[in-house]
């Protein structure tokens, strides 16, 4: 049986070249300065400093994130409900709603946008509000799905427990079923706000032209203005960033669960 | 009363799951609607016509486009089917260590966003002087397939019982045999999820293409996102799409469920 394991040599190969190596690649680039060949590195902090320094980039950040966690508060808010609602019909038609949740997940995100392009060019919305409307559309199922299994996962004895010591639905959604989906919560805040943060298409498609997040900032260092260097440090903040928020919700999903 | 309450609740409760597959489904409604539009307005339905289909075929670059998608998704998903499924199983026969190690890497490119597994191999690409090219964005889509085969796979791999695959090898197989006979026939059916997993995410795939691909290589949403002007062909290339997702998969989720009610009557 042993023998089997030499069957992931062939990957172990593959991730070292295709998975790590462009992660050094982009830590390589960050640090080091524009223009050096291939053996003399011109180590640097330039290019963090450089973001740091001017309030057009932090501006950029600020809105990314302004953007993301809006979009995460409006897919809780909507999606809850509609998680708690669906997780209280009959077995069959809550097969039926999941499934009708993510068919759309199944179609090119690419399309669905374009299609909002569509819809959004008959109205007179800011550029903010386009984009915030294409991103609640995009992440709404994720969240619902995530907060649907953690509720209908619940042991329903809980709650005929909770009724027979005298507590209301009210207490009893309070006190037994909303502590319980926190996870589902957390996990929907990670399948929702990571990529909300880290998102292009959608500011580009629905917020024309003039309108900047931090994935369009590394997107135009990269293919239009040709520096790797400041592009890359601009990905690094932007993974510090997101691991930081991860560290962050696993924080919170550990207190909740202690509590 | 408290009756005449409930059904209020129950109806409230309806409708705002209504308006939650409504919103869910309107750009899909929209597309399709628009899709057969005699003109080219984005807000009024002004007749019946399926030019936009007849502009589709036409335009070459769109085609193109499609045929770069198709080739590409099934290029990546079966190599990464079989690099996927082969790399589990040998990874479920591994040291906990090197398992652990090996899978946390292996989430890398799902965990990152996309746009920085994009960055960084388009900078490998780059500074290992390939030029990028049809072959680069068929690497870069095996590199991102295969951990969704990977996460498909390994967790119905270690639900097996690792004696069957022993007692085959006591009993005179040979460890391939063991393989195909014995392993692979047990996991088969999360084998093929992963691959229509894979499948979908290379077919929907916009951000690690547009920085891997070379020039004049377009898949579908390369096109799409390049297009300057709102272009009524797109409805319907959209729509065709949507059919053959929905046929895909009613096709994937039906064929098993009969399959299985012919086994089991064939038994009964």
């Amino acid at each position: 049986m042993k023998s089997f394991f030499r069957m992931s040599y062939p990957y172990i190969l593959w991730i070292a070249v295709f998975i790590v190596a462009p992660m050094f690649m982009i830590l390589l680039y960050a640090l080091t300065r524009t223009g050096n060949s291939t053996l003399t590195f011109q180590f640097t902090l330039d290019n963090f400093a450089r973001f740091l320094r001017e309030p057009t980039f932090l501006r950029v950040l600020w809105t990314s994130l302004r953007v993301a966690l809006l979009t995460t508060v409006f897919c809780i808010l909507i999606g809850y409900p509609a998680a708690l609602f669906i997780a209280g019909l009959p077995e069959r038609r809550q097969t039926m709603m999941v499934l009708l949740l993510t068919l759309p997940m199944w179609i090119n995100m690419l399309l669905k946008t374009y299609a909002w392009r569509g819809i959004l060019l008959n109205f007179d919305f800011a550029s903010e509000t386009k984009v915030f409307i294409g991103m609640v559309y995009d992440f709404l199922p994720y969240m619902i799905i995530q907060i649907h299994t953690s509720i209908s996962k619940m042991n329903p004895d809980l709650k005929t427990a909770a009724y027979d010591l005298g507590a209301n639905k009210w207490v009893t959604f309070k006190r037994v079923t909303l502590p319980l989906s926190i996870p589902g919560i957390i996990s929907g805040i990670t399948l929702v706000f990571l990529p909300a943060v880290s998102s292009f298409v959608i500011p580009k498609l629905l917020g024309g032209g003039d309108y900047v997040l931090i994935g369009n900032l590394i997107e135009i260092y990269f293919l239009t203005a040709g520096d790797w260097n400041f592009g890359s440090a601009i990905s690094l903040i932007m993974a510090l960033i997101i691991i930081a928020s991860m560290w962050a919700t696993k924080k919170l999903d550990r207190n909740a669960q202690e509590e | 009363m408290k009756k005449k309450r409930k059904t209020l609740w129950e109806h409230f409760t309806s409708c705002y799951l209504l308006l939650i597959l409504l919103f869910i489904y309107l750009p899909i409604l929209y597309v399709i609607l628009f899709s057969f539009n005699e003109s080219k307005s984005l807000s009024n339905f002004t007749g019946f016509s399926l030019k936009w289909y007849e502009n589709m075929f036409q335009d070459r670059t769109m085609l193109q486009s499609i045929y770069y998608t198709v080739l590409v998704a099934v290029i990546a998903t079966v190599v990464s089917t079989i690099v996927g499924t082969v790399a589990a199983i040998g990874l479920s026969k591994a040291k906990r260590v090197v398992r652990t190690l090996v899978l946390e890497v292996n989430n890398l490119p799902v965990m990152n966003p996309d746009i920085v597994t994009a960055i960084g191999l388009m900078l490998l690409f780059i500074s290992m002087k390939v030029q990028l090219s049809l072959v680069t964005l068929i690497l870069a889509h095996i590199t991102f397939c295969i951990p969704y085969v990977i996460l498909s796979v390994m967790p119905k791999l270690r639900q097996l019982d690792d004696n069957v695959a022993e007692a085959a090898l006591d009993l005179g197989a040979n460890p391939w045999q063991a393989l195909t006979k014995v392993i692979i026939p047990q996991i088969y059916p999360a084998i093929l999820s992963g691959a229509l997993i894979a499948f979908s995410m290379s077919f929907d795939d916009f951000v690690i293409s547009f920085f891997t691909a070379g020039v004049g290589i377009n898949n579908i949403s390369m096109y799409v996102y390049s297009m300057k002007r709102y272009n009524p062909s797109v409805n319907a290339l959209s729509t065709l799409i949507m059919v053959v997702v929905t046929l895909i998969l009613i096709l994937v989720n039906v064929i098993p469920s009969v399959r299985e009610k012919r086994n089991k009557k064939e038994e009964a």
